[in-house]
């Protein structure tokens, strides 16, 4: 016996949602993060800490919040329902806006240690060669910042897979909707059907080690930015 | 591309301070040949230098280049709109591309309208004057301090830009690899028509290399102007005190072989120097030093001194230490200074338009 049907929808919806989180958070980190690296503003140790508070908060109270303000009566849950996007706890939209929320250190940090890493000399050359600063973010910064670009991405991806708390606050437990791997597990041992956790546990113990394998084994690899 | 010469000048006026720095400068400069911004660290050369480039912005500064006006109360042209090369103090090539890329990094943003063999052409030529052209198809990471520097010159000239700007470009470089990158230097002056301001702290780079000197002292322009007149100055602050000396240009004119000696000419005489033989007319600078010179009333022929020259004391200063004296001289037009004892000053009876004997115990070919 291996997967039942369940445990492989469940698989396949956390592939999707972390795949789906990770992708977002690319998108809306890569500023976030560059104006981190760059901003001499006084906000910037405000922003820095919002950012990483995910770290620190527990997965309940991020979902508590959540769940009160995209429910029906909060201001996101009225404003998702004017939009005719309907209500967002218990879908996959839903848990995609966790998640991002969730793992937003994990994508934003590692950006912006690679953009500081760049410095500004190669932002400087760049400009004395007629490139504008849009011309050189993408021709100069992402492609020197690509180190910090894959770290982001498996650490996103990894830590949005390894999610519980905050899923099943926002999420519940909907078989093919929100039910992901970690929810299905709990599910699993509720029921004493050990054997079932024992492939799913063993599964995220073996992918999470091979992500963080990668990771270590590409930062070795490294050559240059340094 | 090329502006004729004499096709205008830069004006700079900046007025920058910090907390704990000043730099004032209002300056004219030639709009071509090398323009040294000489001073010790400290001195707002490097801060100077950025300005211009517009890498940093200070409101209320004037900068117009060649009759354009890069900056004014009005307007700010950033640094990507500014039709100038830059070359860092330490490498700057793009880590992530070759030497080939990283030239054309620049080249085809600036010259979007040129055809692409003319591009490659230039590319080809630029990298055979800085002697890189085996090196294209490598990273940065594989080339040495030298070789990283030539390249950054060459990527910085391919843009044709119409000011070129270095930061004491051979300063991160060890003494060998100075020397390489030296005759690429003076390559360029030869061939180069657009103006260079060339930032350095080493009297012996600008003496090779510039042209025009400007002096800063503490954030202020305490001279400027032709190397020449502006080395034999002797109101200069003590930056070059101990090191005092001038620049002569002249020509290679006969070549002594029995006795290995070149004579070079220059307007008001000539010297000997120990050199291989060159092709007489090349034009050669040669150094020197005011602790090198003598004076004496008569010519002494029973001395073993072999460069002397009849000139006119045209100033007496106060020198470095209160025993010396800075002597200005002038011979046929050509500037000299000598550091001399006061007790010798007043035993000779030198004052200005005494002719006296100016007898040289060193010259410095300067390439």
């Amino acid at each position: 016996m291996t997967f039942s049907p369940d445990d492989w929808a469940a698989i396949r919806l956390t592939l999707e949602l972390a795949a789906t989180t990770t992708a977002v958070l690319l998108l809306l980190g890569t500023p976030v993060a560059w104006w981190l690296a760059r901003t001499p503003s006084r906000l910037k140790a405000v922003v820095g800490a919002v950012v990483s508070l995910p770290l620190v908060l527990p997965p309940t109270v991020l979902g508590f919040y959540l769940l009160v303000l995209l429910g029906p009566n909060g201001v996101g849950g009225q404003l998702t329902q004017a939009l005719g996007l309907g209500l967002l706890p218990f879908s996959f939209p839903g848990l995609v806006v966790a998640s991002v929320l969730y793992s937003t250190p994990f994508v934003v940090q590692p950006l912006q240690q690679a953009f500081e890493a760049i410095g500004t000399r190669p932002l400087e050359a760049a400009a004395t060669l007629r490139a504008s600063p849009r011309d050189t973010f993408f021709t100069v910064v992402l492609p020197l910042a690509r180190p910090g670009f894959v770290t982001a991405t498996i650490l996103g991806f990894a830590h949005t897979v390894g999610e519980f708390g905050v899923v099943l606050m926002i999420g519940g437990n909907i078989p093919e909707k929100t039910r992901v791997v970690s929810v299905q597990i709990y599910d699993h041992v509720e029921a004493l059907e050990y054997a079932q956790a024992h492939w799913l546990a063993g599964g995220m113990v073996v992918f999470s080690f091979l992500v963080l394998l990668a990771l270590y084994a590409s930062k070795a690899r490294r050559s240059y930015v340094g | 591309m090329i502006l004729p010469p004499d096709g205008g000048a830069i004006r700079a006026r900046f007025d920058i301070a910090y907390p704990g720095f000043a730099l004032e400068a209002d300056l004219t400069l030639p709009g071509h040949g090398i323009t040294a911004l000489f001073g010790r660290s400290g001195s707002g050369k490097t801060t100077l230098l950025r300005a211009i480039a517009g890498l940093e912005r200070h409101p209320g500064a004037y900068l117009a280049v060649n009759g354009e006006v890069w900056q004014d109360d009005d307007q700010f042209l950033p640094t990507h709109r500014r039709p100038l090369g830059y070359v860092f103090q330490e490498a700057s090539l793009f880590p992530h591309l070759t030497v080939r890329r990283n030239l054309e990094f620049g080249q085809k943003r600036a010259l979007a309208g040129v055809g692409a063999a003319e591009r490659r052409a230039d590319l080809e030529q630029s990298a055979e004057l800085l002697g890189i052209a085996p090196l294209l198809d490598r990273l940065p990471d594989r080339l040495s301090g030298g070789e990283r520097q030539r390249a950054a010159i060459a990527r910085a000239l391919l843009t044709r830009p119409r000011l070129l700007l270095m930061d004491e470009p051979l300063a991160a470089l060890d003494f060998q690899r100075k020397a390489e990158i030296l005759p690429y230097l003076e390559r360029l002056h030869d061939e180069l028509e657009i103006p260079v301001l060339y930032v350095s702290h080493s009297p012996d780079e600008v003496a090779r290399l510039a042209d025009h000197l400007v002096l800063l002292q503490d954030g202020k322009v305490a001279a400027s102007g032709p190397l020449r007149d502006t080395l034999a100055r002797l109101d200069l602050p003590t930056a070059f005190a101990d090191d005092a000396g001038v620049v002569v240009e002249g020509t290679a004119a006969e070549f002594d072989a029995a006795y290995h000696l070149l004579r070079l000419d220059f307007p008001g005489g000539s010297v000997h120097v120990a050199h291989g033989e060159v092709p007489p007319g090349r034009r050669l600078r040669f150094q020197v030093r005011a602790r090198d010179v003598s004076l004496s009333l008569s010519a002494e022929r029973d001395s073993s001194i072999l460069n002397r020259l009849l000139a006119t004391v045209t100033a007496v200063a106060d020198a470095d230490t209160p025993a010396h004296v800075l002597v200005r001289l002038d011979a046929g037009g050509t500037p000299l200074l000598a550091r001399i004892t006061r007790r010798s000053r007043d035993q000779l009876g030198l004052a200005p338009g005494k002719p006296v004997w100016v007898q040289i115990k060193a010259v410095a070919l300067l390439a």
